[in-house]
């Protein structure tokens, strides 16, 4: 696949190729099995067409490597990747030119605002990611101001706050997002799949049972030999 | 090309799709292509009825899916858009409303079915005579069904055959009369499902194969699942998940009687002198405003947004909105009682991979009230429907550490380890919970806004807690190194949205009756969550489904007999 320019196809160009995959795969064809091929072609192009840009959309150079800083703390390469490897501060990038465009303000006034509180921890510091780890997490945590008093909520629709919400919030929801989305979307984070790694998911969008060792051994489903006529009302 | 994959670059409108005038009288328009609509509209166009389905939401199909938590679960790209159409929130009906997201449904051909987890228990007795046995339930106004099981097991049984359902009959010693068995086997049990089957057992508890709206064997052109993990939230690429879109669409398209269209907003039902529909007027994708004709229109537009066009249809003959002499249209709201817990376990049960749930127990579906000390019942189920990035922000155990070394290291010992206990309950229906139209904000159309007004009868918060208890038990049993239960508040946002334009043989307290035929006006029909009368215990699609196929053969019978004609 190497010799396909990926950064030409077009959603046209998109359609073509899956139905040459399946057109390669006629020979073995079954109708019960075309959309898991549709879908194992689908995912493979999706990861050859996201090459490792560099480039930057919104941040500029400099505010790309103090969010990458703030990024590597919250996600930090402590012997596994981590959000530097995982290509976070790209992904935060295209997120303010696209679903968060709003925290573009948040962004640009908050790099600035960590210098300050960086300078008023620790006078004799420059920048933020040029900072000791132990002076960088001194910060975070004096931004943190939800800590981790507040019981965990059930993730639901639209878990990444608002534009009000604090910045350090906002980057934690970004590096949060930008480690664990798809490696196979168009959001450039998650690179190689490392966060996916990291936490044990294995890649693949098809997994077959058994799934762990305790299904591994299971008999199949059989009625408890003393059921119980009933055990309702507890 | 195969004819599969000729299939698979079909456009939108299929070719058999025809191509009706708005000026054209059709036989019916249908508001809403989810999981009621979708079957009223096969069921119609197959018995030889024209028929035109409007969709608010724009025509998605399985090769735009995605499972980038962002597109999806951010962005709605399948769902619902708060900015597009904001939602208000108040307690009580003297609180002034404040603007958030209330409700969370499908908004794209398919409707809420394309993303359902898609746990498919039919109602049990109970849930349709519930008022007649346990009596008067102080701050409630239950009432029983106009119909009973034994009405809706035949088109329970159609579902679960036409459109698919896997399962085990006989397995719950709980389960009510069936006609047939499932016609295809559960799915493969997962290791959630191991330990919760083996720790319900250890307390004298009935754990079966969970029935689900899912493939477990290629059927009708779809695959089998094919255990991806994006499941509950996501739209199913492979079909196996059983939406509208999937199962029941195509053959409405292939009856060359029916039009799917989407990106048409109905935001008013157009009514004659004497007192008859005579079509909807819709806003298409250019927001230009057109009325399609029809002979009878059928609401499927969901609990929120059935009561909202209702009510978006006042007129000087209406003041109230469109069938509402009884003023019950967007009352009796119900949105299910939940309590869920998390445990976390020494092996790994990788329970990412797979559907949500493998695994139930309805012990709990009859409660005795003088025992317990309140109204309701309820199920328990095993699943992990968690995806990565949710994971991250709401499956650690409370105090946690949110950020840093710590939070990493927890975040992949975790993430493979835990998995949730879901107890699913009544909701009790009370008059004031509603929804109704906001007087102040409009959505991007202009029109008056989805308020939702909401506080929960205090017997669902007792139940609540009382499901949770036994989840906190079952996870003891199951030897869980730590679990916790997600707070339980009084709900101000919902997904099953239940009872809001309920059935009834009265008038004066119901919207529809039991042939979905609106009490005010003949030739006008509503069909969805909106028309159930009580909540069951938290699985509301398939009993959506059930009665979609009902009312098809109760319209189809009225308009046969030319019950219809003006």
């Amino acid at each position: 696949m190497e010799f396909l320019d990926f950064t030409l196809i077009t959603e046209l160009d998109r359609r073509q190729f899956l139905s040459r995959t399946l057109a390669a795969a006629g020979a073995t064809w079954a109708t019960a099995s075309w959309p898991a091929v549709l879908a194992a072609a689908e995912h493979a192009h999706k990861a050859a067409a996201s090459p490792d840009s560099q480039k930057l959309e919104f941040l500029t150079a400099a505010e790309a490597k103090e969010v990458e800083a703030i990024a590597s703390r919250i996600i930090p390469s402590d012997g596994t990747p981590g959000a530097r490897e995982a290509g976070v501060v790209y992904f935060i990038d295209r997120a303010l030119v696209t679903f968060s465009a709003e925290d573009q303000k948040t962004y640009r006034e908050g790099i600035p605002e960590i210098q300050k509180r960086l300078q008023g921890l620790f006078p004799s510091a420059s920048v933020f990611s040029a900072a000791t780890h132990e002076q960088q997490e001194a910060v975070l945590e004096s931004l943190d101001e939800a800590g981790s008093k507040n019981p965990p909520r059930r993730p639901r629709a639209n878990f990444l706050p608002g534009s009000a919400t604090q910045f350090f919030e906002t980057v934690r929801a970004h590096t949060l997002a930008g480690f664990l989305i798809d490696p196979e979307s168009d959001r450039r984070g998650n690179r190689g799949g490392v966060g996916w790694t990291v936490i044990g998911r294995e890649p693949g969008h098809s997994f077959q049972s058994p799934f762990s060792n305790i299904d591994k051994g299971y008999a199949g489903w059989q009625p408890a030999s003393s059921a119980k006529e009933s055990v309702k009302n507890d | 090309m195969t004819s599969a994959t000729s299939k698979l670059m079909s456009k939108p409108a299929g070719p058999d799709q025809p191509k009706y005038k708005t000026s054209e009288v059709v036989d019916f328009v249908i508001v809403g292509s989810g999981a009621a609509g979708g079957i009223l509209a096969k069921e119609l166009s197959t018995n030889g009825f024209s028929v035109v389905v409007l969709e608010q939401g724009p025509y998605i199909h399985e090769s735009e899916f995605s499972h980038d938590e962002i597109k999806i679960l951010q962005e709605d790209f399948l769902t619902n858009h708060p900015k597009l159409q904001p939602n208000t929130f108040r307690k009580t009906p003297k609180d002034k409303a404040k603007q958030q997201r209330a409700v969370l449904y499908g908004r794209a051909v398919g409707g809420t079915s394309n993303h359902f987890t898609a746990n498919f228990w039919r109602f049990h007795e109970i849930d349709f005579v519930e008022r007649s046995k346990i009596g008067v339930v102080p701050g409630s106004t239950l009432v029983d069904w106009p119909i009973t099981y034994a009405d809706l097991e035949p088109y329970y049984t159609k579902v679960e055959w036409d459109v698919g359902v896997s399962g085990l009959a006989g397995a719950s010693p709980f389960d009510p009369p069936r006609s047939k068995p499932y016609p295809m086997p559960p799915l493969p049990v997962k290791a959630n499902g191991i330990i919760f089957e083996r720790a319900a057992r250890k307390l004298g508890w009935n754990p079966f194969p969970a029935p689900m709206a899912i493939l477990s064997q290629p059927r009708a052109g779809r695959s089998a699942c094919v255990n991806c993990g994006f499941c509950l939230g996501f739209g199913c690429e492979v079909k196996a998940k059983s939406s509208s879109l999937a199962s029941v669409i195509p053959l409405a398209e292939k009856s060359g009687k029916c039009e799917i269209r989407p990106n048409s907003y109905v935001h008013k039902i157009e009514m004659d002198e004497r007192g008859r529909a005579t079509g909807a007027l819709y806003f298409d994708e250019k927001k230009t405003v057109h009325l399609q004709k029809a002979k009878a229109v059928i609401v499927s537009a969901n609990g929120a947004e059935t009561p909202r066009l209702l009510l978006l249809s006042a007129s000087s003959k209406y003041p109230e909105g469109l069938a509402n002499s009884s003023g019950q249209v967007g009352k009796n709201l119900m949105f299910n009682t939940a309590a869920v817990s998390v445990g976390v376990f020494d092996e790994p049960t990788n329970d990412y991979k797979g559907f949500a749930v493998s695994r139930i127990l309805h012990d709990f579906y009859e409660l005795d009230a003088q025992k317990v000390g309140f109204y309701g019942g309820g199920g328990l189920d095993a699943r992990f429907d968690m995806t990565p990035i949710g994971f991250a922000f709401g499956g650690l155990p409370p105090g946690s550490p949110r950020w840093g070394k710590d939070f990493k290291a927890l975040l992949a010992h975790n993430f493979t380890r835990s998995f949730e206990i879901f107890g699913h309950g009544t909701s009790l229906p009370v008059e004031d919970n509603s929804f109704s139209i906001d007087p102040d904000v409009k959505d991007a159309w202009g029109l008056p806004a989805l308020r939702l007004t909401y506080k929960d009868h205090p017997d669902d918060i007792k139940l609540a807690h009382w499901l949770a208890d036994r989840s906190s038990e079952l996870l003891d049993a199951a030897g869980a190194k730590q679990h916790w239960t997600f707070p339980i508040d009084e709900q101000q946002f919902g997904v099953h949205l239940l009872g809001t334009c309920r059935m009834g043989k009265d008038p004066k307290t119901s919207v529809i009756n039991a042939d979905h035929q609106t009490h005010d006006v003949k030739n006008l029909f509503l069909c969805d969550g909106g028309s159930f009368v009580t909540s069951g215990r938290g699985q509301p699609t398939m009993t959506i489904m059930a009665l979609a196929f009902r009312a098809a053969d109760r319209i189809r019978d009225l308009a046969k007999r030319g019950e219809l004609n003006a």
